[in-house]
């Protein structure tokens, strides 16, 4: 089981975590509620829990609760430009259906 | 498709419950609109990639036609049309804007309300519409960035900004659809931006440069408690980076030889190679020069000797701030350097020279006011904790009411935080007063017609009842945004009248700092005047009671030896009350005068309990 990021999203999450000036790397994680079942949280990560799972993304750690793992197992998180719009995205090949707006998703 | 942001631990926002705030700086020149992505501010550029947006719109028969670089384009071709630097009109009256005459070429005209507006081909169009323009444009880039309706929106103002002109920045985001989340200080959106106002702990001082391209403003702000209190503000509204453009297009001109009446383009074109020359040598240490068949090199050396007179010009301004402030350089904590002209290297060196240390500059001068707005908008619409920050202004000139013989009281103070609200209980002058004229003023000065002129109203239907007997409570209120709004009730019955000040006119920057100045230079005649009308006021009351005690009870109480002498003092009295301009010989008067007439006074007490007395019975006095 493993999750990954492309080059782009790896150079946006250092570039914040050094403007934070704090933080051992970012979490990716679901949720249940929204309008389709499941939404999306990604985190800056101060102090990691205990049953989390760390994956080593070139020097970005990226942390996963066990559960949240099990949704989101092989996803590639990417930045994305979009006209004048930017941001991340979840790659998610476990995900069956999204609301129109991608902020929420079933399996 | 929404694209996420990083959020801090545990504050991950909920689908669709993430709001969308942006910082807008809308500036005399350009604007600009930023936004907090995963905690970093950002400026928002268009789709040609271009951040800056010229504060220009261009109007024809048909209304608007285009805002920003397009407006821009018309300037020459159009002028009359083409509206720009419209924030010098925000809140102004038409007698203000008239005196710019020089400075804009437009033509101007008053509405039905006496407010000024331009004429164009589209009619008449207001400044607080040309900005409404501006920021809708503004507005418009951040929706289609976010793919989302804005939820609401910081825009900064000028710290010398009064009332007038903040409410028209107000009304000018309403008109265009924007929820204004608060007016935010520019400098204090620039001290935000470097995070000053997190360290909560110490106190400190601040100084922000703001040298634009034709205006220039200092600042110096204390930072205490997450609280910024303005301490003083100064500048030049007619000194930028464009006058070292000028400035270097002349020394050009003389190096080529042309004569001193150039054309139209000769003159533009000299400009522009004086603007690049400028420009590239805030990196290299000479530009080699090539105009109408001339090469040349300038310099720094050169450059400085031509634009050294012109920045020390604004360094006299930051030590007449800092005097005003009863500050000397030494106290300052922190400089920030902001606006599009500070990039010159020379202006950084002189002011770290008279500020005896390094100015903040590490973030880029033109946008770190939009920066430190979006910053705040991000807190104010709820997508950080509430406890982060709750940033507080203070308002700068105080507020009061006019009292009788046209003095000011306070209501609420100079540097006050806010929000507030404030209240004082006033009473009736005279017997069977009905009614209140309520007359709100701004201003440090002890005389009301040294203030400035907010509003007025009146509060009628007061029960009659004598002198002093009717309690009105007369409360101010300013909110987040240093807006205004009085209310005055009669406590007895709940009479209560109102008003939102909203004033048809306004004062110009240069009288804001003046108002301060004169109050400090005219303290002391101030305290003179003010006690001088107290007793004025002492003595008119006092002329008109006894003469209606007289007029009640005179044939019955005082023999006519008594009623001379008491006429002859109230008429000393009224005689020296029109002539002196002392108070202390008024004040002994007034005392010779309640002396004279003290047996007066007790036989009328004793009468009136008589008559009280008369028909009642022993028991009924003592349940009484």
């Amino acid at each position: 089981m493993a999750i990954t990021m492309t080059s782009a999203a790896e150079q946006h999450v250092v570039k914040h975590l050094e403007h934070r000036a704090k933080g051992m790397g970012i979490r990716l994680g679901v949720r249940t509620t929204g309008c389709s079942g499941l939404s999306y949280v990604l985190e800056f990560v101060d102090d990691a829990a205990a049953e989390d799972q760390v994956f080593l993304c070139g020097d970005v750690k990226l942390i996963i609760d066990p559960k949240s793992l099990l949704y989101l197992d092989g996803t590639e998180l990417d930045y994305v430009k979009e006209g004048l719009n930017e941001g991340f995205e979840f790659k998610n090949p476990n995900v069956k259906d999204e609301c129109g707006c991608g902020e929420s998703f079933h399996i | 498709m929404a694209l996420l942001q990083i959020s801090e631990p545990g504050q991950s926002p909920q689908p669709h419950q993430r709001k969308h705030a942006v910082g807008i700086d809308l500036g005399t020149t350009n604007s600009l609109v930023a936004t907090v992505r995963s905690g970093m501010a950002e400026v928002l550029a268009d789709e040609q990639g271009r951040e800056l947006l010229p504060s220009v719109a261009h109007y024809t028969s048909m209304g608007v036609s285009c805002v920003g670089h397009e407006a821009a384009e018309h300037n020459v071709s159009d002028p009359l049309n083409t509206l720009a630097s419209v924030k010098r009109l925000m809140g102004r009256g038409l007698v203000d804007v008239k005196s710019f005459g020089d400075q804009l070429p437009y033509e101007f005209a008053a509405d039905d309300g006496g407010m000024p507006k331009i004429k164009t081909m589209a009619g008449l169009v207001s400044p607080i519409q040309v900005s409404a323009e501006i920021l809708r444009k503004l507005a418009g880039r951040a929706e289609i960035a976010f793919d989302s309706m804005l939820d609401g929106a910081v825009i900064t103002v000028p710290a010398y900004f009064d009332e007038a002109q903040r409410q028209a920045t107000k009304d000018a985001a309403t008109l265009a659809g924007i929820k204004v989340l608060r007016l935010l200080n520019e400098p204090t959106a620039a001290a935000i931006a470097y995070g000053l106002d997190q360290d909560q702990d110490q106190e400190r001082i601040i100084a922000i440069y703001d040298l634009g391209g034709g205006t220039f403003d200092i600042s110096i702000l204390r930072l205490s408690k997450g609280v910024f209190e303005v301490l003083a503000t100064g500048g030049d509204s007619a000194l930028g980076g464009d006058d070292f453009d000028h400035a270097i297009a002349d020394w050009l001109r003389r190096q080529i030889g042309m004569g001193e009446n150039l054309d139209p383009i000769e003159q533009r074109t000299l400009l522009e190679t004086a603007k690049s020359a400028k420009e590239e040598l805030t990196v290299a240490e000479q530009a080699e020069l090539d105009v109408f068949d001339w090469q040349g090199t300038i310099t720094r050396p050169i450059m400085h000797s031509l634009i050294d007179d012109l920045i020390d010009k604004t360094l006299r301004a930051c030590k007449r701030s800092l005097r005003d402030a009863g500050l000397n350089t030494a106290s300052i904590s922190n400089v920030i350097l902001v606006g599009g002209s500070t990039r010159t290297p020379r202006v950084g060196e002189k002011v770290a020279e008279l500020f005896g240390r390094e100015p903040l500059c590490n973030l880029d001068p033109d946008q770190v006011v939009a920066m430190g707005a979006a910053l705040q908008a991000e807190v104010l619409v709820g997508n950080k904790s509430g406890d982060d920050m709750l940033l507080l202004d203070v308002i700068p000139l105080s507020l009061g009411v006019e009292t009788m013989g046209g003095l000011i009281e306070k209501i609420i103070h100079r540097n006050t935080t806010i929000p507030v609200a404030k209240a004082q209980e006033f009473t009736t002058f005279k017997d069977g007063q009905t009614a209140m004229a309520i007359h709100i003023l701004q201003g440090e000065r002890e005389l009301a017609s040294d203030c400035r002129s907010l509003a007025r109203f009146d509060l009628r239907g007061i029960p009659p009842m004598v002198a002093g007997a009717a309690k009105i409570r007369v409360a101010y209120q300013v909110d987040a945004d240093g807006l205004l709004s009085v209310s005055a009730r009669e406590l007895t019955s709940n009479v209560e009248s109102r008003i939102e000040v909203k004033p048809s006119y306004g004062l110009g920057e240069e009288e804001i700092t003046n108002m301060l100045q004169d109050s400090f230079s005219n303290a002391r005649e101030d305290m003179q005047a003010r006690a001088l009308r107290e007793q004025q006021v002492e003595a008119d009351r006092m002329i008109e009671d006894l003469l209606a005690a007289i007029y009640k009870d005179g044939d019955a109480l005082l023999d006519s030896e008594e009623r001379r002498c008491l006429k002859v003092a109230i008429e000393e009295l009224r005689e020296l009350r029109e002539t002196t301009k002392e108070h202390r010989p008024l004040a002994r008067q007034i005392e010779s005068v309640a002396k004279a007439s003290e047996e007066f006074a007790a036989r009328r007490m004793d009468a009136s309990i008589r008559s009280a007395l008369a028909g009642q019975s022993l028991d009924e006095i003592d349940k009484g």
